[in-house]
């Protein structure tokens, strides 16, 4: 393959780790491992740990697919795999 | 006008324009209105995924089960969206760049061999009809409500129109027509979660309503239901966990990961124009999920509410909730709950004879409670509320106008006929062209093949509507266990497929096989053999959830985890990949040369 592929996949693998640790620590680490103790905090009438789980990760959810999917563009055109 | 005239006619008028809509796309050019054409925005490919996702289970079921487990049920929530992340970074864009049409397909191709694209139909089979059960559960309270009749009168005129629906089948595969039904569905969601915000809080955003101050107070909504829901024995709302925090942790894997399983949901990815597009398409459905995702947790904690203070209004005012003429009168209930008696989803039972309803958690571990309770002549919970039921009755609960409340009906309608009808046309091509044509009968006729397909899809809905006649849990817990079953068998294996080079057909076929086993497996020890009543096995000596307190429904996450470990052992023990599939996988991971979906079908 003429391509840099393995640069290519190296730097898509990264950001597929990057994106899984703030997926992982919005949900699973605030929603439920830490929620007991976010709690304690308020943001307006919500109990912060409550709030990330019933709200602030689905929103967080969708900023980081829009977030992947444009840093992914940008990674196709560095290693000029993008599609015509 | 009559509440019932009401419902017939917005009904109605929803149905007619999904027909007209039907009629119309098609008079234009067919091909272009099918996603595969390729020509759709991906705004609009994002409203009618989200239209095809959300199912009975999300629209009818979810906040109900929310409202009944609190802070707990945030599981589904995150869940039933996480798992797009997942789809959009992992699956999605390789996917597409593979090609095929059909996930059987993937499997054939990438593990070289028609047995894995057989056990890929199993596996697409046994999730698919598990599926069903809990959509047929929520049409049954659809149709019940709707026609006010009985809940299992309600199940079979519902088998009967979701069959004629689906063998009508025009209705799906239609962008446009299912971007009506989106719009129909979150507007019947939103309008009286907004309308019941107000009336709590003063905020219209059911999202802020649910952080906001109870009207005419400082008192936190959230803050007050606490304090409500122990007034009646019940745990706090905010911060009660699903049985342990372990098991909401694998609840939740095993719903994410089984998003990014389910046959319906990945084609939706194959049709897309590029892979650029399939990265991108999966934000706009998951922005469509999420306002109705996000709507969910406020109509579940206002429903709370005002459904406790309903049958107590004592509960509001800090006055003393025990007190004698405290709870209504059964014979002064307001007339949703004879509505909803019809059903046989809401019932009433006098266990003291005073003729006042005491709807309380008669379990209550809280010592005091409890003999406060026994003090007042309280000698059970007497009302039994169908977690199903609340989002349906919300509306009425509420007090909102006639043509709110029938507004709601042809949402949870539109939401249940579509994703059983989507899933019965998956079940029938699967048996149909992926086995049957594909494996056992090369010579099928075109139109043996469509007859197989159609009674494939008869017995799926028979099959399907008599498990749900005694379901194994409410809809949103057995589309759950749906859920488990994809993420223990089909996630792994695409996942394999994609990011490892080497692993092989043995390899995948034996971890498929072992995952969605142990997950059958414990599943059917707590619910039954394929959900039969009486046949369960070793909970009665190993008690419930005996597996580290984790219950069936959850068990996809173990599922997956052993699907992984017995394909990697597998695959040291095997033949290696051949050379020609392992270039494959590599040139599957770079978007140049997509080139449009082949495979016909």
């Amino acid at each position: 393959m003429q391509h840099d592929s393995i640069g290519y996949w190296k730097a898509t693998l990264g950001l597929i780790r990057t994106v899984l640790i703030i997926w992982f620590v919005v949900s699973y680490g605030f929603g439920i491992l830490l929620a007991p103790e976010l709690n304690n905090i308020h943001l307006g009438g919500y109990p912060l740990g409550f709030w990330f789980a019933q709200q602030g990760s689905e929103y967080i959810f969708v900023v980081l697919i829009f977030w992947y999917a444009w840093k992914m563009g940008k990674i196709d055109e560095k290693f000029d795999v993008h599609e015509n | 006008m009559s509440l019932q005239f009401t419902t017939y006619l917005i009904v109605g008028l929803t149905f007619a324009l999904y027909i007209g809509i039907a009629i119309w796309a098609r008079a234009g050019s067919t091909k272009e209105f099918y996603v595969a054409g390729g020509s759709v925005h991906p705004v609009m490919n994002g409203m009618a995924t989200g239209a095809d996702w959300m199912s009975a289970a999300s629209f009818i079921s979810m906040a109900g089960l929310i409202s009944n487990m609190g802070y707990g049920g945030a599981l589904f929530l995150m869940g039933w969206t996480g798992g797009y992340v997942l789809l959009a970074m992992l699956l999605a864009p390789y996917l597409r760049k593979f090609g095929k049409f059909t996930v059987p397909q993937f499997f054939g191709t990438r593990y070289y061999s028609k047995a894995a694209s057989t056990v890929a139909v199993i596996c697409l089979l046994i999730a698919s009809t598990t599926y069903i059960i809990g959509q047929m559960t929520g049409v049954g309270v659809a149709f019940s409500r709707f026609l006010g009749v009985s809940n299992s009168t309600g199940i079979y005129i519902g088998m009967a129109i979701v069959f004629m629906y689906a063998v009508f089948g025009g209705m799906k595969g239609i962008t446009y027509t299912q971007v009506a039904q989106y719009c129909v569905l979150i507007l019947a969601y939103t309008i009286p979660a907004i309308f019941i915000s107000m009336q709590l809080t003063g905020n219209p955003i059911p999202q802020l309503g649910l952080g906001s101050d109870m009207a005419g107070s400082s008192v936190a909504l959230l803050h007050k239901l606490d304090l409500i829901v122990q007034d009646l024995g019940f745990s706090q709302y905010t911060t009660t966990t699903r049985l342990s925090t372990l098991n909401m942790f694998v609840y939740t894997v095993s719903l994410m990961i089984g998003t990014a399983g389910l046959p319906h949901v990945i084609v939706r990815f194959f049709t897309v124009p590029k892979v650029k597009d399939a990265r991108a398409s999966a934000g706009w459905a998951l922005v469509f999920i999420a306002i109705l995702y996000t709507t969910a947790p406020a109509v579940a904690a206002m429903a709370k509410m005002n459904l406790l203070k309903t049958i107590n209004p004592n509960i509001m005012t800090n006055a003393d909730v025990f007190a004698p003429d405290a709870q209504i009168a059964y014979d002064q209930r307001p007339d949703w709950m004879k509505r909803w008696e019809v059903t046989g989803l809401l019932k009433f039972a006098d266990k003291n004879g005073d003729g006042h309803i005491q709807y309380y958690n008669d379990a209550s571990k809280n010592a005091d409670f409890q003999a406060k309770a026994a003090a007042a002549g309280w000698k059970g919970n007497e009302l039994s509320v169908n977690a199903d039921i609340m989002v349906l009755a919300n509306p009425e609960i509420a007090m909102l106008p006639n043509w709110v409340i029938a507004l709601v009906a042809a949402g949870g309608l539109a939401a249940a006929l579509s994703t059983a009808a989507g899933l019965l046309l998956a079940i029938s091509s699967a048996i149909s062209h992926d086995l049957l044509k594909e494996k056992f009968m090369p010579d099928l006729t075109e139109k043996g093949e469509l007859m197989a397909g159609k009674i494939a899809m008869a017995c799926a809905i028979v099959v399907a509507g008599l498990l749900g006649l005694h379901p194994p849990g409410f809809a949103a817990g057995t589309v759950a266990i749906a859920f488990g079953l994809a993420a223990s068998s089909i996630f792994p294996a695409l996942m394999m497929g994609i990011f490892s080079k080497t692993m092989n057909k043995e390899g995948a076929m034996a971890g498929m096989l072992a995952g969605i086993g142990v997950t059958m497996f414990y599943v059917f020890a707590h619910k039954g053999i394929f959900f039969i009543k009486g046949t369960e096995f070793l909970v009665g000596s190993l008690g419930q959830n005996f597996f580290f307190g984790i219950e069936p429904n959850a068990f996809g996450t173990i599922g997956a985890i052993v699907n992984f470990a017995v394909a990697f052992a597998v695959k040291n023990m095997t033949a290696k990949v051949p050379d020609d599939i392992a270039a494959m996988v590599e040139n599957v991971r770079i978007p140049r040369g997509a080139k449009a979906v082949d495979g016909a079908h």
